[in-house]
């Protein structure tokens, strides 16, 4: 039987994402992949699917799916309001999609990217390992439109009710509602080149709408009238390009951060000034243009 | 140059060389190493970014990077020492005027250094598949285009700075563009996707000129030999 669902409607943007390109840096690709990891994993395993299928990343709800035959589904990440036929369905936990209804999800509340995962995983070609759509490189499936009819791979999956929990309780969201999102992180490599870098770590920094998957771009006023600290470098010339690690805070002359997400270049030509920790990168995906955001210096 | 490491998070550390040689060495060293904890490296000019994969110990890691890395000299880097990668280029770009006059050399000039020693991949960046060949002819150095094309086609081979590449799609670039190749450079069917690797060598030939051998000896058109970079002159 054919398995599939079908876009009715997409919000800003949705994309195919699994776990990204490994090991492909010699070849000048990214690793892309779910921008908030732990929630695009914990929808595959709400779902009983193995870690790495592919699901659907989406940006701001928005997103109406019907089904073509009967399926298993979950969501997670930013907690949408949504409603399977009109009636209201948990974030979060897995649920039956019965052939024929819809699913609709409305604009999250607090956080960003939504994931939206069916048992089996979508059916995507596969593109140097992975079906994740890279932004930034132009590999991988484009955008999901309207109309787009999404093949879901057969599964042997355990029916519904069997596949272990059927929700998640206690375990650390990547979204919170609280109005600051603090984000961990270790100066370097390039720490050096600013008058002081710890000023990176005082006051809150604002998530600009330029942001997108290759990056969370801040801003703030960096006039010297301004009440928070400016990033000023104390070595000017130019760097030559070198190579950025997930989650690096760079700084280019303008002094506002890019914090870079999945979709980042793997070299850039301004100094790094820190490193967001690996734990706290999922978070970092989820922050949303206009919110505060602080940073937390670590050893 | 002594190579330093510095801190890059959690999950990643970058090795500073601060010249090309040194860094294409310590890249080398790395990869010939075959550091189970290592995922990636990302080498560029003057760094390497080693990213390393979860729940490493980054420090106890760190040393033993750096201890692999110090131990990397520019003399002892013989990797990939095999036959280069032969591409042939028709040089016939629209900046070889440009190259001209920059360079002092004439056009026949630049082609012959072009074609006259092999060049290695010090790193890929830009664009998937964007190798920056290095080792070439010095004399070939020149500044990126005042203005950058919002459109270079595939199969370009450009010059700046010291690095020549040939563009494996089309993209925008700065490059001054002096030829171009056929020669498939970036299919994401093959394995690796990139023809170009860091660390790969790199010979070009001039098509017009095997052309005209060819005609001159009234034969079929001959692949042209591949060098050994060891004991080519560099």
């Amino acid at each position: 039987m054919n398995r599939s669902l079908t876009v009715v409607r997409t919000g800003p943007l949705a994309l195919l994402q699994d776990s990204g390109r490994i090991g492909h840096a010699a070849d000048g690709v990214g690793r892309s992949g779910a921008a908030d990891r732990a929630s695009y994993a914990l929808a595959n395993e709400l779902v009983g699917n193995s870690a790495g299928a592919t699901a659907i990343e989406c940006v701001l709800g928005g997103l109406v799916v019907r089904a073509e035959s009967d399926l298993v589904v979950a969501m997670t990440g930013a907690p949408a309001a949504a409603d399977i036929d009109g009636e209201s369905v948990e974030h979060a936990t897995r649920m039956r999609l019965a052939k024929g209804q819809s699913l609709r999800l409305r604009a999250p509340r607090c956080g960003l990217r939504t994931y939206l995962a069916v048992a089996g995983g979508f059916d995507a070609p596969v593109v140097l390992g992975s079906s994740s759509a890279d932004t930034l490189s132009k590999l991988g499936p484009p955008p999901i439109a309207k109309g787009d009819e999404l093949p879901i791979a057969n599964c042997d999956g355990p029916p519904i009710g069997q596949a272990g929990p059927s929700t998640v309780a206690g375990r650390p969201a990547t979204v919170s509602g609280e109005p600051i999102t603090s984000l961990r992180v270790r100066l370097g490599p390039r720490d050096d080149w600013f008058a002081d870098p710890a000023n990176l770590a005082v006051g809150e920094w604002r998530v600009s709408p330029h942001s997108n998957r290759v990056g969370v771009r801040l801003d703030r006023p960096v006039d010297p009238g301004a009440a928070e600290p400016a990033l000023d470098r104390t070595i000017t010339h130019e760097m030559p390009s070198e190579g950025l690690p997930l989650g690096a805070i760079q700084v280019p002359p303008s002094g506002q951060p890019v914090i870079f997400l999945a979709d980042h270049p793997l070299t850039g030509g301004y100094p790094v000034i820190a490193v967001v920790l690996d734990d706290d990168i999922d978070r970092a995906a989820q922050v949303r243009p206009g919110q505060l955001l602080r940073f937390l210096l670590t050893p | 140059m002594t190579t330093r490491l510095l801190p890059a998070g959690d999950r990643a550390v970058l090795l500073h060389s601060g010249d090309l040689a040194t860094t294409m060495a310590v890249a080398a060293h790395l990869r010939q190493a075959r550091i189970s904890e290592i995922e990636d490296l990302i080498p560029a000019s003057e760094t390497v970014l080693v990213r390393l994969a979860a729940g490493v110990d980054i420090v106890e890691l760190g040393d033993r990077i750096l201890t692999v890395a110090t131990s990397a000299t520019v003399e002892a880097d013989d990797e990939g020492g095999g036959h280069p990668l032969v591409i042939p280029v028709r040089y016939d770009g629209p900046d070889l005027a440009d190259v001209s006059s920059a360079t002092g050399l004439s056009i026949q000039e630049i082609i012959q250094a072009h074609t006259g020693t092999p060049w290695r991949a010090a790193f890929v960046g830009f664009a998937p598949g964007f190798a920056y060949l290095a080792g070439g002819d010095r004399r070939l150095t020149v500044p990126r285009r005042a203005e950058s094309r919002s459109s270079v086609p595939a199969g370009s081979v450009g010059l700046a700075g010291e690095f020549s590449a040939v563009y494996p799609r089309q993209s925008p670039g700065g490059w001054q563009v002096i030829g171009f190749t056929q020669q498939v450079l970036w299919d994401i069917d093959a394995e690796p996707p990139a023809a170009i690797q860091p660390g790969s060598w790199v010979q070009f030939v001039d098509v017009d000129a095997a052309e005209q051998r060819t005609a001159a000896a009234g034969g079929r058109a001959t692949e042209a030999a591949p060098t050994d970079p060891r004991t080519s002159e560099a």
